[in-house]
């Protein structure tokens, strides 16, 4: 992506399509407005995901912050007794960037298959210690999240209330997405993919632009977290679990990195595809995602833009 | 008590378990240079048709050596199918793209296989446990050992050698080392670089239905089986260097001895060992313990 | 300025570079000149801390910079092109100038402004006109010419504002007519600006209108070191570059 967003106004499509999504709950069941509000606050992960697929870099392991931002919230629900989401979200959110700071420290200097390696290892810490400290974790059983507030007050539609409240965070999300990618850290970070010597000749460095980076996506994905803590009730071990990284993977190369938007967009479409066929035949709809993936990966269509045209121009 | 023994064995039993699926993935990505999720669910193939090969032939009581023969035969039977198959119909487009690219189609027939596995077998386990009477308790130190694992380790060994000999002593083998070295240059000398991909991909393949096959005895084979054993192979592989048979052997005695000990010692690190593990010996050596570093020239 | 004391650099058997000295002052214009595998580019790859040298120093106004990675030695004021264009392919040629801008005035960690600011957006114009490149500013780099690549690639190192300038060979793949037309333009801006300039080339043409000394490379070894013309008349030069005699 070389034409900034930032410096059209919000594309018109946009707007409607918040505003549309802003009024859906009055028509729909809600059911559906809570899969779209788990969808939204699942799309943040993705972009995080995305931020570090502009550089080339999967990461195979960004269950850890969507599970550090829910268990920040689970605990603080759980043991603490604090439900309230303006405590929970910003503890979430500031946990997971001091956590992707230290971490990031050591990731920067990886690429390729050995930063999504150890991006799955340090995951994959994480499920384990979930797993099996009990008295710390509650183990497989997982944390119930309850008594969720908003600025103090109880809401007598905590669906309802949830939903505007991933809504408008999400409209924030985006900005800062959006902001970043316009940025010279969010080009930086193009960069990295294509030539990485260059940058260096710059008086750059790629590793840092790489941490800078790794660090503002782990703080989105905590946030997403934390906020399916809250919509889902339950925090379980299984959040950090590969698999779980697989799928904000699928969803992060299926939507393309071109876009700030697409990310929000996959999440959705993958929600109600994933929702739609289990009910209708559990066995087959991972069989569907990896069909989809293949045929994604093999014929480029725009899901995978740039994606695979981008890595095949390899510098010299 | 004494547990050395304890740990010892333990955890020479658990890195044979674990070799076959490892070493099949670590000498793939060698020569094709794609690391290979889908490992895992040939892994659970492998298990699940071992099963079913037992439960039609070997009758009710799924006695004697034959047992074991059937096990042997359903892993080269997924070696021989599946393993050519996906190399040609799957793999083949993605070479000589980034290895990211090779990751996420993997990853993709991890997703079908799994559900094709469910759709197949269904999801309630199978339970063959005759191999794993056959070989009854063993003494050693002392204790008490299962009998069943050391015929694992015997063929995990096997296994080794095996590779072993053909790396080493065959035509293929000769020609899969220039392939491994250098795909282009391969070329180039005249090899059929094709071919050995997909016998490469069909002997990886044949590995981890080998050791989902031999497993099939001492767990219930059921979904998911697959997802799991997939991280602690890249745990192995990554310790020991990717495309380095040796390397992941290493890996796998590290990783087997460092869990039983924790077992042992302090259950509840038990997972939390390995990937503490991979996560110090590739801040130690990003490329593994036998692995190669890459340069970029300009 | 510079100053490269016993440098060697080894790759097995292979001396690539062997013993060479090279001093340059400030402001002076040096050309580089050699057969393929001379050591030429080894040397900028040296100078620039691509590469360490297995023995000897390399100082740059009085400090010890050998062994210092690019980017050290990239924010100490010196600046290299390179003999492939070293491009980020998959962007556009504006956006390759504006990251260089950005990075060169320090928001290389900055993640709110936009990259597209109006000031950075203008400067980055003037540098196109320059080089003769504006009207292809929104051409992906992959899609450009060879020429057109290392054109930007030579732009990119100028936008530092070094106070040394390594070129490897700036002109070859560009047009005859874009070569000189380039160069006329670069070259008197970089001595009005005092910058030490280093290139490479195979070019004569070039080197005899455009540089003042003359180093000429055989072997991994200095063999001439002087003014042009002389450099370029001596017979041992000419054998050892041309294949003449």
């Amino acid at each position: 992506m070389s034409e900034p967003t930032i410096h059209r106004s919000l594309p018109l499509a946009a707007i409607s399509a918040f505003a549309v999504i802003a009024i859906l709950p009055l028509f729909l069941s809600d059911w559906i407005s809570f899969l779209i509000a788990l969808a939204l606050a699942k799309g943040a992960v993705v972009l995080g995901v995305v931020l570090l697929l502009r550089g080339g870099l999967i990461s195979f392991g960004h269950a850890l912050y969507f599970a550090i931002g829910a268990y920040a919230v689970g605990f603080l629900a759980n043991r603490f007794g604090i439900g309230e989401a303006l405590v929970g979200l910003p503890l979430a959110t500031i946990i997971s960037a001091l956590v992707a700071a230290a971490l990031g420290l050591l990731l920067m200097r990886f690429r390729g298959i050995y930063f999504a390696m150890l991006s799955l290892a340090l995951s994959m810490i994480l499920y384990t210690v979930l797993i099996k400290f009990y008295d710390f974790s509650g183990g497989t059983d997982g944390l119930s999240v309850r008594g969720f507030t908003l600025a103090g007050a109880t809401p007598a539609r905590p669906g309802l209330v949830q939903y505007y409240l991933v809504l408008g965070l999400t409209a924030a999300v985006i900005y800062v997405g959006a902001r970043f990618l316009a940025s010279p850290l969010g080009y930086l970070m193009q960069a990295v993919r294509y030539n990485e010597i260059r940058i260096e000749y710059l008086g750059a460095s790629a590793n840092h632009a790489i941490l800078g980076s790794y660090v503002v996506s782990g703080a989105i994905s905590g946030l997403g977290g934390a906020l399916v803590a809250y919509l889902i009730g339950h925090v379980s071990p299984e959040l950090a679990f590969w698999v779980s990284s697989g799928d904000f993977v699928f969803v992060a190369v299926l939507g393309g990195t071109g876009s700030v938007f697409a990310p929000f967009i996959g999440s959705i479409a993958f929600e109600f595809v994933k929702n739609y066929a289990l009910k209708f035949s559990p066995s087959t709809w991972q069989l569907t995602l990896g069909v989809f993936l293949l045929v994604v990966i093999y014929f480029q269509p725009q899901g995978l833009w740039g994606l695979l045209t981008r890595l095949r121009a390899k510098p010299q | 008590m004494n547990i050395l023994p304890i740990i010892l064995i333990d955890g020479i039993t658990f890195a044979s378990w674990l070799f076959l699926v490892s070493a099949g993935i670590t000498f793939i990505f060698g020569v094709l240079r794609i690391l290979n999720v889908a490992h895992g669910s040939l892994y659970a193939i492998g298990a699940y048709l071992g099963a079913t090969f037992i439960l039609k032939f070997a009758g009710q009581e799924q006695h004697g050596w034959i047992t074991l023969l059937l096990l042997l035969l359903a892993a080269i039977v997924v070696g021989l199918t599946l393993g050519p198959l996906i190399e040609r119909l799957f793999l083949r487009r993605v070479y000589g793209e980034d290895e990211v690219i090779g990751l996420l189609t993997t990853f993709a027939l991890f997703l079908i296989l799994e559900d094709a596995v469910r759709l197949i077998w269904g999801i309630e386990p199978y339970l063959v446990e005759g191999p794993y009477r056959l070989f009854g308790r063993v003494r050693m130190a002392g204790i008490a050992f299962a009998g069943y694992p050391f015929l694992l380790t015997i063929v995990a060994i096997l296994a080794a050698l095996l590779l072993w000999f053909v790396i080493h002593h065959t035509s293929f083998g000769r020609e899969v080392t220039c392939v491994i070295n250098d795909r282009e240059m391969a070329g180039a000398l005249g090899i059929n670089v094709p071919r050995i991909d997909l016998m490469a991909f069909a002997l990886g393949t044949f590995l981890a239905a080998l050791g989902g096959a031999f497993t099939a005895p001492m767990m219930s084979v059921e979904p998911g089986m697959g997802a799991s054993v997939i991280v602690l192979a890249f745990a192995v592989v990554g310790i020991g260097g990717l495309g380095s048979i040796g390397g992941a052997a290493l890996g796998c005695i590290i990783v087997g001895i460092a869990r039983a000990s924790a077992v042992q010692l302090f259950p509840e690190i038990e997972l939390f060992v390995i990937y503490a593990l991979m996560v110090a010996v590739l801040l130690w050596r990003p490329q593994g313990l036998f692995g190669a570093i890459e340069l970029r020239k300009i | 300025m510079i100053d490269v004391q016993n440098v060697s650099r080894a790759f097995g058997m292979l001396r690539a570079v062997d013993d060479v000295s090279l001093s340059v002052g400030e402001g002076e214009t040096v050309g580089i000149i050699g057969t393929n595998g001379s050591g030429k580019t080894t040397l900028l790859n040296l100078i620039t801390g691509y590469l360490q040298p297995t023995s000897g120093r390399i100082v740059f106004q009085g400090t010890d910079i050998t062994g210092l990675s690019p980017r050290r030695v990239t924010a100490l004021g010196m600046a290299r092109s390179f003999q492939i264009p070293q491009l980020y392919t998959g962007l556009t040629v504006l956006d390759n100038i504006l990251i260089a801008i950005a990075t060169h005035s320090g928001r290389s960690a900055d993640f709110w402004t936009p990259i597209y600011r109006s000031d950075c957006v203008t400067k980055a114009d003037e540098l196109l006109a320059l080089f003769g490149l504006r009207d292809r500013a929104a051409a992906t780099v992959s899609d450009l010419p060879e020429g057109g690549r290392k054109v930007l690639d030579v732009a990119l190192s100028v936008i530092l504002e070094p106070k040394v300038l390594l070129m490897d060979e700036p002109t070859s793949g560009v047009s005859a007519r874009d070569k000189f037309s380039v160069m006329d333009t670069l070259m008197p801006a970089l001595k009005r600006g005092r910058v030490t300039t280093i290139f490479v080339e195979h070019d004569l043409d070039i080197m005899e209108r455009y540089a003042e000394r003359a180093v000429a490379f055989d072997g991994g070894k200095i063999i001439a070191d002087g003014p042009v013309a002389d450099v370029l008349a001596r017979p041992e030069v000419r054998r050892a570059v041309l294949g003449e005699g």
